[in-house]
């Protein structure tokens, strides 16, 4: 009743070209991010920020380049995680290294080496595709993880291998308490998801999804692959990048190469899959998915012990997590194969016609 | 020119192993079209399985030869592994059939997480021994020729005879069986295949179940080198460059891919690593990896790659 576009009519290519062409998705999106901006800071309390806001902020941003990269251009990629850490590091190292440079110009330095980067793993892409690919982006990953954990320069020199940061402010502001912290990380994802959101719907949005869809096809009517294929990997990475560098020094603070494993590579993916390829609000869920499933878990498995009068032990929580994860991703595999955004669109479509369905 | 050598033959049994784990990639790649990352946790499983039956299999029946105990140890883990292809293809692969490659990946990452977690509620997450009786103590060989003469670890040596054996078994298996042939015709093709007869989910349990007992030997000859934990899993990750190189579909593609990543890394890692800190096995078989994809990017052994619009 409420939704549905009936009487919005276009008299111009401006108002037709709208990033939310219909009028209720254009209030409901400035409602919600209103509503982070305003609302949750009044309800979350710093373990929601610590444990949920933050982390979901700044994978959602991650899980956003990764998409750009596989769900708009095909190209599979297990690398991620290692984008994230050169992002990390390379924002660490400006960080450290050059006096008095601010912060956000760091942060997006990180961005700008995962760029480069990534388009140096990108190449393989050129050439195999699919399985094979993936298993090159590999290369990539362990590739990071030993230069950041061997070579001593990339960490400062610190002897532990550590690399930390403290004392963050942008333009004077502190970006100290969970909620600074979130203000900082959700203002990053919305200028972020706006980019994305418009990248791909442009021409060489288009040109990614040619290439995915078929890259014989594409290349025959006219478009690089070359390009479209290194552009993909190129804005991928920078986000990915970013992102990177925002979980490391605002969500971590001081962190090891660990934090950007190839477990991290796989969980990206798997918001990927799980939210929707192919979708921006896709990301979101994926994010929000996987950040709060272990929590759930962790949450409602001691209690659900309790009740049958079992002890549940942390191991036994950490292989039931497991199972449980690993049982969820099959089974929503199997019934939603596309993903959440799938299920979100099909519950538009059903409000378009509600009260009424035919 | 001793050590050249000696570092020579490690690097080739270790490609024995990684071979051995490949091979598992291999069978269910050709089989089914899945690439089944869930090698590496089916490699766990088995080897936490025969760790445990090892041990239970005395204290409960009061079996007491070794080799009695670790037969039935082995013939009970194989069951295990047989039990859990029989319920991926029965829970999984049978509700996808027909997606995407990329579909298929991410569920047996799911199975990988399912497994790991499984394995270890099961079996507990200790670190366990796997005691086959494989000789320890490292031979002498060659002392005519080089000064010294050369170490060999019989280890080493029993472990690549056991995965010559079990290749020669397979090609037999796939060569000459009726079921092995009904194998290849639905690699070939799986629509031609169903067609004539040949029913698929059969096949792909068989498949599965052969991958299993292929895991199982992988992880008790792994285990009883390493012994048996969770880090066993991640032999998955190792053996993955071995497939990329030798080909996706090709398996004597995986034994001379396997025998090409263990020297490769193996002479790397000592005469490489000193210059740069040590530690780049792992990312050199994947550079390795990339740089033969880039020539042939379909492997050295796999079928050429056409693409039709």
């Amino acid at each position: 009743m409420f939704y549905r576009e009936n009487g919005q009519f276009k008299t111009s290519y401006n108002a037709d070209q709208q990033i939310f062409p219909i009028a209720q998705d254009r209030w409901g999106v400035l409602l919600l991010v209103a509503l982070a901006f305003f609302a949750v800071p009044l309800l979350a309390d710093e373990y929601v920020y610590r444990a949920i806001l933050i982390p979901f902020l700044i994978l959602s941003l991650a899980a956003l380049g990764v998409n750009i990269l596989v769900g708009y251009c095909g190209q599979i990629s297990l690398g991620s995680g290692a984008f994230m850490a050169v992002g990390a590091y390379a924002a660490y190292n400006f960080f450290v290294r050059v006096e008095g440079l601010p912060l956000i110009v760091s942060l997006l330095m990180g961005g700008v080496f995962a760029t480069i980067v990534g388009i140096f793993f990108g190449i393989p892409s050129l050439r195999v595709k699919g399985l094979y690919l993936a298993v090159a982006t590999l290369a990539a990953q362990f590739f990071c993880d030993w230069a950041f954990l061997r070579i001593k320069w990339f960490t400062n020199d610190s002897a532990s291998g550590t690399a930390s940061v403290s004392d963050l402010s942008v333009l004077g502001l502190p970006v100290q308490t969970p909620f600074q912290k979130y203000l900082f990380c959700l203002s990053f994802l919305v200028v972020f998801g706006l980019l994305a959101k418009n990248l791909v719907r442009s021409a060489i949005g288009r040109e990614w999804m040619a290439i995915r869809d078929m890259d014989v096809a594409a290349s025959v009517i006219g478009i690089r692959p070359m390009y479209a294929k290194l552009s993909a990997f190129a804005v991928s990475s920078f986000i990915v990048g970013v992102a990177g560098a925002l979980w490391a020094f605002v969500h971590l603070g001081s962190w090891e190469p660990a934090a950007f494993s190839v477990d991290r590579s796989f969980q990206l993916l798997f918001m990927v899959i799980l939210g929707g390829m192919g979708s921006i609000m896709g990301s979101f869920f994926g994010a929000a998915f996987i950040v709060v499933l272990p929590i759930v878990i962790n949450l409602v498995l001691p209690l659900l012990g309790s009740i049958v009068g079992i002890e549940v032990s942390t191991a036994a929580l950490t292989h039931a997590e497991q199972i449980i994860f690993g049982a969820l991703i099959v089974w929503f595999l199997i019934v939603e194969p596309h993903g959440l955004a799938k299920l979100w669109s099909v519950g538009k479509q059903k409000l378009r016609l509600w009260p009424f369905p035919h | 020119m001793g050590f050249f050598l000696e570092t020579l033959i490690g690097g080739l049994m270790a490609g024995m192993l990684y071979s051995l784990v490949a091979l598992g990639f291999v069978l269910i790649y050709k089989a089914s079209g899945v690439f089944n990352f869930a090698q590496g946790a089916m490699v766990l499983f088995a080897a936490l399985a025969m760790a445990r039956f090892g041990e239970w299999v005395p204290l409960y029946t009061g079996i007491t030869s070794p080799l009695a105990a670790n037969l039935i140890a082995f013939a009970l883990a194989a069951g295990v592994m047989f039990l859990v292809a029989w319920v991926v293809e029965y829970l999984v692969l049978r509700h996808l059939v027909n997606q995407e490659g990329t579909t298929l990946l991410m569920a047996t990452l799911g199975i990988t997480y399912f497994l790991d977690g499984l394995g270890q509620t099961i079996f507990g997450s200790d670190i366990y021994k796997i005691d086959v009786g494989m000789p320890k103590e490292p031979l002498m060989a060659f002392q005519s020729m080089f000064e010294g003469g050369l170490l060999i670890s019989q280890e080493d040596l029993v472990a690549a005879v056991i995965a010559a054996a079990l290749v020669a078994a397979l090609s037999i298996f796939f060569q000459k069986t009726s079921t092995g042939r009904a194998l290849r015709a639905v690699a070939d093709d799986h629509q031609a295949a169903q067609s004539i007869g040949i029913p698929l989910n059969r096949i792909w349990v068989i498949v599965w179940c052969v991958a299993g007992v292929v895991a199982l030997v992988a992880g008790m000859i792994w285990g009883s080198k390493l012994g048996v934990q969770f880090s066993l899993s991640t032999v998955a990750l190792r053996a993955l460059p071995v497939v990329i190189l030798g080909g996706l579909t090709s398996v004597p593609g995986a034994i001379i891919g396997g025998l090409i990543i263990g020297v490769g890394e193996k002479l790397s890692e000592v005469f490489l690593g000193p210059y740069v800190g040590g530690g780049i096995e792992i990312w050199f078989a994947y550079v390795l990896a990339l740089g033969f994809l880039l020539f042939r990017p379909q492997g050295l052994f796999g079928e050429k790659i056409i693409d039709r619009v």
